[in-house]
């Protein structure tokens, strides 16, 4: 398969917030040789469901077979590939870095964080932690920032995802639709 | 209302379910079911020897009748024992409920003694599987269980009951409905797709229908029959399809694939509008993928959306129940016909003739030595193709499938999709436990049969008349024939060699036995096995080194066919060297 043609999909699933509901979706990927880039789940609005956001790569081949096998699943209710309309995502990312390593390294921890409006959630004499929310390239440019500074520990969250509320074709303006088409 | 326990409660679930018939092995954890079962006599239970053997018997009993096969055993290696069952039945979407006996629920995941987490290792292999953590559950479950393993896709649904669970008390409320927002399989196919499918059916020039085994488990072999009654489109069908469509009618082209006719892989190569009902475009139908029906525009009809672009390209799919698509089809079709007429196929259907006439399915004919396909052609004109016949898996496997003319539909029993040597004479049993008036025949050969012979003890106890067919050649024949073709005829671990009598083995078995090791006594064995009561073992020692053809190498193209044995240039050079040393040595 042509390598340009890989995408990342951002796949929202509901499912039966049922015992072992978790293995199947990742059972289904591992069997079936999918990517699975990133994996969040939380209880839903409704706590009989469960809402799971899948960031995964393939070619539309490749998606389109993850999703028809994703919707097979006796457990799985909905599955919405949200790539294919404007959407919301976000991660959030606890770093726990080193702040003692050169002098200024404190206060540099500090303003990196001012810069990714990140909240500084934990503190000690040598450490800072810091808690971020935000795209991947953020996140990911924080992380990159902070590591000259030594990073001890690392966790992120994985990617939620939404999609944007539809805007009625009656309350649209033409500056919004060709902002969406773009 | 009375309270019953969980074992009362699981008998009564499946006589709603209308289940007469298990299939099983007790042990420690289900001993309280099979209690009940005992005092039950409602409910029949196959002691099969092998738990592995009560799921492909419960497998045959499925594809014959139509209905769910049930299954019971106990937890831990019972359990794990149903597996190569469970895949098979995946695979080729039997619908089945396998119960399995768990350890108490407080004990799970301590390491019990006979405990496997059989939902755990079952999962990729089974449609749904359940864990029931509360007697109040077992009766929506048990109802959910039939209903996932019959409708849509057909498959198997496990449903692993704990100790505590089984002895449980509760009363008994059967559910009137289901509710599973998560499964609502397509039953309707999508009209607008039907007449664009029908469109491009009253236009093409070159049409072929590939059918499988989604027709026989829908049960529209009839519309399938009227389709081709009405269009004369040639037919061709998987292995799994065998049946869905007359063996012996004119427009029947043979199976397609790696071990297809000419005439259906040329068809299927050339046609202009391949029809798919009711198959997945496995490997072993298209070979080499990307060369695989070339001109073709393609309409895929099937219950499954997965099936759909999984393997190959399709301009109209068509998802729902084949049988309710076929018939708005057929509507469709008529309609088109009385309005416009329908493009002429004859001239399609002359070439077909041609290609079945140049090359048709044959092989070379010895007065000394058994040919295995004219034993199976042998015992196709003998019962007239009145009857139900399983196979195994290999080459005694193909050769069932390409001179056995299967005319109706659930008369053919066979491991497509998974390729489970082993699955054939339990499979008979099930058929047979089904039908017991109706003859069974399980084809076999030396190898497969090894690996559920212990059934052997099942039909001899419950007089169950299976009549087996042992093609001996001494080989793993399949796999001996890959090695002459392709490894350089390197016999590695394929040559059985000392196989048990087994004439004398089914006698002490208590099954009859009887032996045919020359070409004119194959008829006279056919008839004493036949026409002997009860089950019976009949063995024929036939050629070692014949091999199944056609045969599309693995890989290639379908039309790529060969019809003898590839020269190896590589082998020449040493093979005549060794015969210089030989005769260096000898001189």
């Amino acid at each position: 398969m042509n390598a340009l043609s890989q995408k990342r999909h951002y796949i929202q699933v509901l499912v039966e917030n049922r015992f072992g509901v978790l293995s199947r979706v990742a059972g289904l990927f591992s069997a079936r040789g999918y990517n699975i880039e990133s994996l969040s789940v939380g209880a839903g609005q409704d706590p009989s469901v469960a809402q799971m956001t899948i960031v995964t790569v393939g070619d539309d081949h490749v998606v389109e077979q993850i999703t028809k096998q994703l919707n097979k699943l006796v457990d799985t209710i909905k599955v919405v590939d949200l790539s294919a309309t404007p959407f919301v995502c976000r991660e959030t990312v606890m770093v726990k870095v080193n702040t003692t390593t050169r002098p200024e390294d404190r206060q540099e921890a500090f303003r990196i964080a001012e810069i990714f409006r990140a909240h500084i959630v934990d503190t000690s004499p040598a450490t800072y932690t810091l808690m971020a929310t935000g795209e991947e390239e953020k996140i990911e440019a924080m992380i990159g920032l902070l590591r000259p500074l030594g990073i001890k520990e690392l966790v992120r969250s994985g990617t939620i995802a939404i999609a944007r509320e539809e805007v009625k074709p009656s309350s649209k303006s033409s500056r919004h639709e060709s902002e969406i088409t773009a | 209302m009375v309270k019953m326990t969980g074992a009362e409660m699981l008998l009564e679930c499946l006589k709603k379910e209308r289940v007469s018939q298990i299939f099983g092995y007790p042990g420690g954890v289900v001993l309280p079911i099979f209690d009940a079962l005992y005092k039950d006599p409602s409910l029949s239970v196959v002691l099969t020897r092998h738990e592995q053997g009560a799921v492909h018997a419960a497998e045959g009993y499925a594809r014959t009748t139509g209905e769910v096969g049930v299954v019971l055993v106990t937890s831990g290696p019972g359990a794990t024992n149903t597996v190569t069952g469970l895949a098979d039945a995946n695979m080729d979407s039997i619908p089945l409920v396998v119960i399995t006996g768990q350890v108490p629920t407080k004990m799970i995941g301590n390491d019990a003694f006979q405990e496997a987490d059989i939902v755990g290792i079952s999962r990729s292999c089974t449609k749904h599987n359940y864990l029931v953590r509360d007697i109040a559950e077992l009766p929506r479950i048990m109802k959910e269980a039939f209903y996932i393993a019959r409708s849509g896709r057909p498959g198997p649904v496990l449903v692993d009951i704990p100790k505590d669970v089984i002895v449980d008390r509760a009363e008994f409320r059967y559910p009137e409905t289901l509710a599973l927002r998560g499964y609502n399989p397509t039953v309707h196919g999508n009209r607008w797709q039907i007449r664009k499918a029908a469109g491009l059916i009253a236009k093409a020039k070159k049409p072929v229908l590939y059918v499988g085994g989604g027709v026989i488990a829908s049960d529209s072999h009839a519309e399938l029959a009227e389709l081709v009654a009405l269009s004369k489109i040639p037919v061709t069908l998987t292995l799994m399809g065998l049946g869905a469509f007359p063996g012996d009618d004119p427009l029947f082209m043979g199976m397609l694939g790696m071990h297809g006719t000419y005439a259906a892989n040329m068809a299927v190569h050339h046609c202009d509008l391949l029809i798919a009902v009711g198959v997945r475009f496995d490997d072993r139908v298209t070979g080499k993928i990307a060369e695989f029906s070339p001109h073709s525009k393609v309409i895929h009809i099937d219950i499954d959306p997965t099936s759909i672009r999984k393997n190959f390209r399709v301009d109209v799919p068509v998802v729902g129940d084949a049988r309710l698509i076929l018939s708005d089809l057929l509507e469709d079709v008529r309609k088109i016909r009385d309005e416009d007429g329908l493009s002429d196929i004859g001239e399609w259907n002359d070439q077909i003739r041609g290609w079945k006439e140049e090359r048709p399915l044959t092989y070379r004919h010895d007065s000394e030595v058994i040919k295995p396909q004219f034993v199976i052609e042998k015992a196709f004109d003998l019962t007239g193709g009145d009857c139900i016949v399983s196979t195994d898996v290999g080459q005694h496997q193909m050769w069932t499938a390409q001179f056995f003319k299967f005319l109706k539909p659930r008369t053919w029993l066979t491991s497509g999709g998974l390729g489970t040597m082993g699955y054939g004479f339990p499979a008979a049993i099930g058929a047979q436990r089904a039908f017991p008036k109706r003859r069974v025949i399980a084809v076999t050969g030396e190898g497969s049969f090894m690996m559920n012979i212990q059934e052997m003890a099942t039909v001899a106890s419950l007089e169950i008349p299976v009549k087996i067919v042992v093609l001996n050649n001494k080989y793993l024949g399949m796999v001996r024939q890959w090695q002459e073709f392709f490894y350089g005829g390197r016999y590695s671990s394929s040559f059985v060699g000392q196989s048990p009598d087994f004439v004398k083995l089914a006698e002490a078995f208590g099954v009859a036995g009887f032996r045919a090791t020359r070409t004119d006594e194959v008829e006279e064995v056919l008839l004493k096995g036949l026409s002997t009561k009860g089950p019976v073992l009949m063995e024929f020692m036939v050629d070692p080194e014949e091999n199944v053809f056609p045969m599309v190498p693995a890989g290639g193209s379908n039309i790529e066919m060969i019809f003898e044995a590839p020269v190896r240039p590589s082998e020449k050079p040493a093979r005549s060297s060794r015969k210089e040393k030989d005769s260096v040595i000898t001189a």
